[in-house]
């Protein structure tokens, strides 16, 4: 009996000291912003290196956690009641979501006439939900773009395409001379099939034009519309012919996409072609990544209806706030100008929208030309997989591709991509 | 006691119920200080924003000792009452935690998820039968139906059947042990290890490369074209069900090989001096033997393929037509945030494993196990 009551007791002082313990340590004030997005090691790395002037002249401390699996945890966390600070959403979906839900804070005023100063207003209607604005793009990234292997496109005298008709001129050149025009990889662990809506994407911009590609976004007009059908069908020219694609439909189905870029640099090349984001920098070989400039060439996807011009598909990071508090408050405002992004851009592997930013900190010609056809493109739409509800945007439409590609009717993969729409 | 009792004073009765005044004091204020200790250390825990390993420290002394604590308190409580009940009431101090537990982490949620699956995706408004008409209906959750029982039939089938026939034929080897760590070694393997080990095993390049997947080399070996197997409907599944029977057979073995170990060597003499054939000797001694072993073994990896998971996500994703149930209930819940399709699918799951489970529950209380 004695030694229950001292065990007791003795349990009861150490809880109080702890709890005293406690309230000591609360006292002690920092300044810290939590953080949470979805780039990992080296985008992460260079992401902080990008934030660290602010973190010395402030003194606040910005604590950066990623996950690869950050759309998931994400959830978890806002519905644990559990969220960070500031997230950065790379799905508008995500944003759309939350703020539905009530737990953003809206954009308050000083921010919104800095963001109305240093964006496009294409980002601060990207940011919104029911016309209020919530997200602050920073590092974004553009998809319309036609990778080659300079050296090989020399020796063989091929040119840069300047119109659809000239890039089917050329295919059947290549396929002439013995080699293959293009290198596709789809696989994507659980993402897989977005790289084929990405393709999707870019041909409806160039043949539909971006009202109607909004109104296909907002599911106004359906997938079995002709205007989506005769994407994949223009699509289909080129990756149902096991001419044109490096290991035919196999290939497009079970190649990683960073793994797939790689055949334009093997001796010989094993394809000439390979059309991704500005990303795709990060996943050549190192020795290509060395000597960019000399041996990797890009081209903007050209235009097929002339009408539309040649629009940029892209995509970006959007950075939300979840606890509202001055500190954060200092860094979304910081967030949203050129500065914390000039780091970054110098370090290379980044692209940013802000209109006033100063093209030569990127590190090569490369980089450059891609952010000057980002700022000065005259319709840029975000990535309409990424705005579709998750069953299409990331379910159907993605399972969709694939199984196209594998061989299923057309007709039937629309239906059934149509059917995901919750 | 009893000299206490006999030696009884006027002013005792006053004394005595001084006595009792403070047991009741004592037995209400005891709880209410444990209470109040867990309290704080729960809201230290959650608000504290001491160094980590102050606060790893008490979550430490927190949770042992608040689980002694908890225990102590019920103890002493329960003692406080007479002999014959505190006898009756002394099992559930010790069962009464376990109980709390799984009531609160697993039969809570189960029924959470009931609940939720009436429900639409963002948990708001009832909508019936709705989510399981979709889980019967929609085309993508009739294949994972399919492939689910592909799985049971073959996965299980496949890790018994040779994990069975390699117990038998190491049982009368030389190299018994040799052989047997070696079909166990995968059992040490991650699922999600594994299907990087494989994901070499069937690597696809086109015709004229270097093969660099085991199973393309060999068949360009034979002259023969490789294949993208990922994407050959419908073997692709059977591809993915042989890597967990390349897991589970280690399991199977070391179980079923334990077993044989127990049949009595007379018996299996007896049935050669009456001029039983090897097969024979199999089928009607050794195989009821180690029947209720089978049966548990099979039971286990029935579950097992029942909530496969991590084999098709981190193979195929469910593409190319190999779709399984778990991976569906995941994709809604996490990739689509449809909780109500979600919860359905996992109502699904656990309803479809509780036959299996209450089988194998019958043969544990058959062999008194229980």
């Amino acid at each position: 009996m004695k030694k229950v009551v001292c065990l007791v007791l003795i349990l009861l002082i150490t809880g109080i000291s702890f709890a005293a313990a406690g309230q000591r340590g609360e006292a002690v004030e920092e300044r810290v912003v939590n953080l949470f997005g979805p780039f990992v090691d080296e985008e992460a790395r260079r992401f902080e290196e990008a934030i660290r002037p602010f973190e010395q002249e402030t003194g606040i401390q910005v604590r950066y956690e990623g996950s690869g699996d950050f759309e998931t945890l994400i959830s978890v966390r806002v519905e644990g009641g559990n969220p960070p600070d500031i997230a950065a959403l790379p799905q508008p979906g995500l944003m759309k979501n939350f703020a539905e839900q009530g737990y953003l804070v809206p954009m308050w005023d000083s921010l919104q006439e800095t963001v109305d100063s240093n964006y496009a207003e294409v980002w601060k209607e990207l940011g919104s939900f029911e016309g209020v604005p919530y997200g602050v793009f920073h590092r974004v990234n553009a998809k319309s773009f036609v990778w080659y292997p300079k050296k090989a496109w020399e020796n063989a005298g091929y040119e840069i395409p300047a119109t659809w008709d000239e890039l089917e001129e050329l295919m059947d050149e290549m396929v002439a001379n013995g080699h293959t025009p293009w290198a596709v990889g789809m696989e994507s662990a659980g993402a897989t099939g977005w790289v084929g809506t990405d393709w999707i994407e870019d041909i409806m911009l160039r043949t539909a034009g971006p009202e109607l590609y909004d109104q296909w976004v907002d599911n106004e007009i359906p997938f079995t519309h002709p205007a989506v059908k005769e994407a994949f069908e223009i699509l289909g020219d080129i990756w149902l012919n096991p001419d044109y694609i490096y290991g035919g439909t196999s290939m497009i189905l079970t190649t990683s996409y960073t793994d797939s870029p790689n055949a334009l640099f093997a001796d010989p090349p094993r394809a000439m072609m390979h059309r991704q984001g500005n990303f795709v920098t990060s996943f050549l070989p190192q020795h290509i990544q060395d000597n960019l400039e000399e041996e990797v060439g890009v081209f903007p996807l050209p235009a097929i209806d002339e009408q539309y011009g040649i629009p940029i598909l892209g995509g970006g990071d959007q950075f939300v706030v979840f606890n509202d508090n001055p500190d954060v408050r200092e860094f979304m405002e910081f967030l949203a100008t050129w500065e914390s992004g000039e780091l970054w851009a110098k370090a290379g592997g980044a692209l940013f929208p802000y209109v006033n930013q100063d093209l030569d900190a990127y590190p090569n010609e490369i980089e450059r030309s891609l952010a000057e056809a980002l700022v000065n493109a005259e319709v840029f739409r975000f990535d309409a997989s990424d705005l579709m509800p998750g069953p299409v945007g990331a379910g159907s439409f993605w399972t969709g591709m694939v199984d196209w590609v594998g061989g299923t009717d057309l007709n039937r993969v629309l239906e059934n991509i149509e059917r995901g729409w919750p | 006691m009893e000299e206490v009792s006999k030696s009884k004073e006027p002013g005792s009765v006053f004394q005595d119920s001084l006595v009792s005044i403070g047991r009741i004091l004592v037995s209400v204020s005891i709880p209410l200080i444990a209470f109040l200790v867990l309290w704080g250390g729960f809201l230290f825990l959650r608000d504290s924003r001491a160094h980590q390993g102050v606060i790893a420290v008490v979550a430490i002394l927190w949770g042992v000792g608040g689980v002694a604590l908890l225990f102590f308190m019920a103890d002493w409580f329960v003692n406080r009452f007479p002999m014959q009940i505190a006898k009756k009431l002394q099992p559930f101090v010790f069962v009464g935690p376990a109980l709390v537990v799984l009531g609160w982490y697993l039969f809570l949620p189960t029924v959470r998820s009931l609940y939720l699956s009436f429900f639409d995706a963002m948990s708001r408004e009832f909508v019936g039968l709705d989510n399981y008409i979709f889980a019967f209906t929609d085309p993508k959750m009739l294949e994972s139906f399919r492939n689910n029982l592909l799985w049971i039939v073959l996965g299980t089938g496949g890790a018994v059947g040779f994990g069975l026939l390699v117990a038998l034929l190491t049982d009368r080897s030389r190299f018994e042990k040799l052989f047997k760590s070696l079909v166990f070694l995968p059992m040490a393997i991650s699922f999600v290890g594994a299907g990087v080990i494989w994901r070499f095993v069937y690597a696809f390049r086109p015709a004229g490369e270097a093969q660099i997947g085991l199973l393309n080399a060999v068949v360009s070996f034979f002259g023969a074209d490789p294949q993208a197997w990922f994407t050959l409907r419908p073997w692709n599944n059977i591809f993915l069900i042989i890597i967990l029977v390349w897991l589970q057979t280690g399991y199977a073995m070391v179980i079923i090989s334990a077993s044989l170990k127990g049949i009595p060597s007379s018996i299996i003499e007896a049935g050669r001096i009456d001029g039983a054939s090897e097969t024979r000797i199999i089928r009607s001694i050794i195989i009821p033997h180690i029947y209720g072993t089978l049966v548990t073994v099979a039971t286990t990896i029935v579950i097992i393929s029942l909530k496969i998971f991590d084999i098709v996500f981190t193979m195929t994703n469910g593409n190319f037509g190999t779709e399984v149930i778990a991976s569906m209930q995941y994709k809604q819940m996490f990739r689509f945030y449809h909780y109500g399709r979600g919860s359905a699918i996992a109502m699904i799951l656990v309803i479809a494993v509780i036959p299996v489970m209450w089988y194998n529950l019958r043969q544990f209380k058959k062999r008194e196990v229980f």
